[in-house]
């Protein structure tokens, strides 16, 4: 509450749902830009890649240090599930799988900051709108998504061939009649578009009820009865708790679920 | 909600991010996992090469000590053999010895009797002539009557 002070709940979840754009660019349109999400993901990409880079590059093969260990659990954990679903070379997927485990990871977890911290934070220099976590904007989602889409596009053509996989669209599932060829290629784009939007929407939604759960808790710490406030305070800790739960459980999913659409792109049918 | 430009710098973000990751994270671990496995392994071959030389060892020195083991009793009987030996041949010398020496001593007994018979009847031929003179009462020429006492002696 700490931003705006006067105003009800409403007021109070509406202001938290918006995000940071610059006022100087265009503020609403395409080409006007979420700074919140783009900042929160890149700090957060950044210290995935600075954290498990300073421990790749003193990586030893005799005795790790408890930091590489951990670092190495939780590669060999994404590993392990791209070696269950893909067989093949890993040196691609499983890049892949880990950059998304982590990543979706931590940004998932920027949920678990209080909610009024980043915005307070933000506050105190002058930017009246932030929302601290990128997996509740379907931006940030579908770019993952779409990127995955792209890759499972690019591996398809690059298993099967231009004309491998040309042919398999629209001869695939039902038939290489000329009949079916209609009815197949529009099949397959569904399939293909269904990819991304379930992959992101999962994400995007989870994270965004999460949010708005936490902001509803939140509300009762300034509803005026120490009583209210008292049940806030076992809420919140009871949903975060649980919330940790669904952090991890949706950054592996994203993971498993992009490892599964990559290699089902290099199946044949 | 609204898809904006976000949409993009996230791709390129994202993109940007996978790069990295395959590129300078997961090659640099993956190596240093794949290379601590190769060395458990061989420190586990290692190991169990060890133990197996460990049991040749244990093998090889039994056999050596059973066969220094036959070994010394072989030479403990074949010493009691050559012990058993000497002082059999020790036995039979002495015995060799003792009959020669029995031999020698009743030789010596024999020649002793001869002299010792020689030597009484010379006595008993003097007796015999002091005998006779003392019966005769005069002397006897000794050398007078020599043959005649050498055929007594004789005759003794």
């Amino acid at each position: 509450m700490a931003s705006e002070p006067q105003g009800g709940l409403t007021e109070y979840i509406t202001h938290h749902l918006q995000h940071f754009k610059p006022l100087r660019m265009s503020p609403e349109g395409f080409w006007s830009v979420h700074i919140d999400s783009l900042t929160v993901s890149l700090v957060l990409g950044i210290v995935f890649c600075l954290w498990f880079w300073a421990m790749a590059r003193k990586a030893t093969s005799g005795v790790p240090g408890k930091g590489q260990a951990f670092v190495e659990i939780i590669l060999e954990f994404v590993d392990g599930q791209v070696k269950d679903v893909f067989h093949g070379d890993r040196s691609f997927l499983g890049p892949l799988a880990l950059t998304v485990f982590i990543w979706v990871f931590l940004m998932n977890a920027m949920d678990l900051l209080p909610v009024d911290l980043l915005p307070w934070i933000t506050h105190q220099f002058g930017i009246g709108h932030f929302r601290s976590v990128p997996t509740a904007d379907l931006n940030l989602t579908f770019a993952m998504s779409i990127t995955v889409l792209l890759l499972v596009i690019f591996y398809s053509f690059k298993a099967k061939g231009f004309g491998g996989y040309t042919h398999e669209l629209f001869t695939a599932p039902f038939g290489a009649h000329p009949a079916l060829w209609i009815p197949n290629f529009l099949l397959n784009i569904v399939e293909l578009l269904s990819k991304p939007v379930s992959l992101s929407m999962r994400l995007f939604g989870n994270m965004y009820a999460g949010e708005l759960v936490f902001m509803l808790i939140a509300g009762l710490f300034s509803a005026g009865s120490w009583w209210l406030y008292g049940m806030g305070v076992i809420g919140y800790t009871i949903w975060g708790i649980f919330h940790i739960l669904i952090i991890s459980i949706q950054a592996f999913i994203f993971m498993v679920l992009t490892i599964v659409y990559i290699s089902m792109a290099h199946d044949h049918h | 909600m609204e898809f904006n430009a976000t949409l993009i710098g996230e791709m390129i973000a994202f993109a940007i991010l996978i790069w990295f990751c395959v590129h300078f994270i997961w090659p640099h671990i993956t190596k240093a996992i794949e290379e601590r496995q190769i060395k458990i392994a061989e420190g586990l071959d290692a190991a169990e090469r060890a133990r197996a030389e460990l049991r040749d060892a244990d093998n090889k020195v039994a056999a050596e000590i059973k066969q220094a083991r036959a070994q010394a009793t072989e030479i403990i009987d074949r010493a009691h053999q050559q012990a058993n030996q000497i002082m059999d041949k020790a036995r039979a010398d002495a015995v060799v010895e003792a009959n020669r020496q029995k031999a020698a001593a009743q030789d010596d007994i024999a020649s002793m009797a001869q002299r010792a018979r020689e030597e009484l009847r010379e006595r008993v031929g003097a007796l015999a002539v002091q005998g006779a003179s003392k019966i005769v009462q005069r002397e006897i020429d000794p050398s007078a009557h020599k043959a005649l006492l050498d055929q007594l002696a004789a005759e003794i």
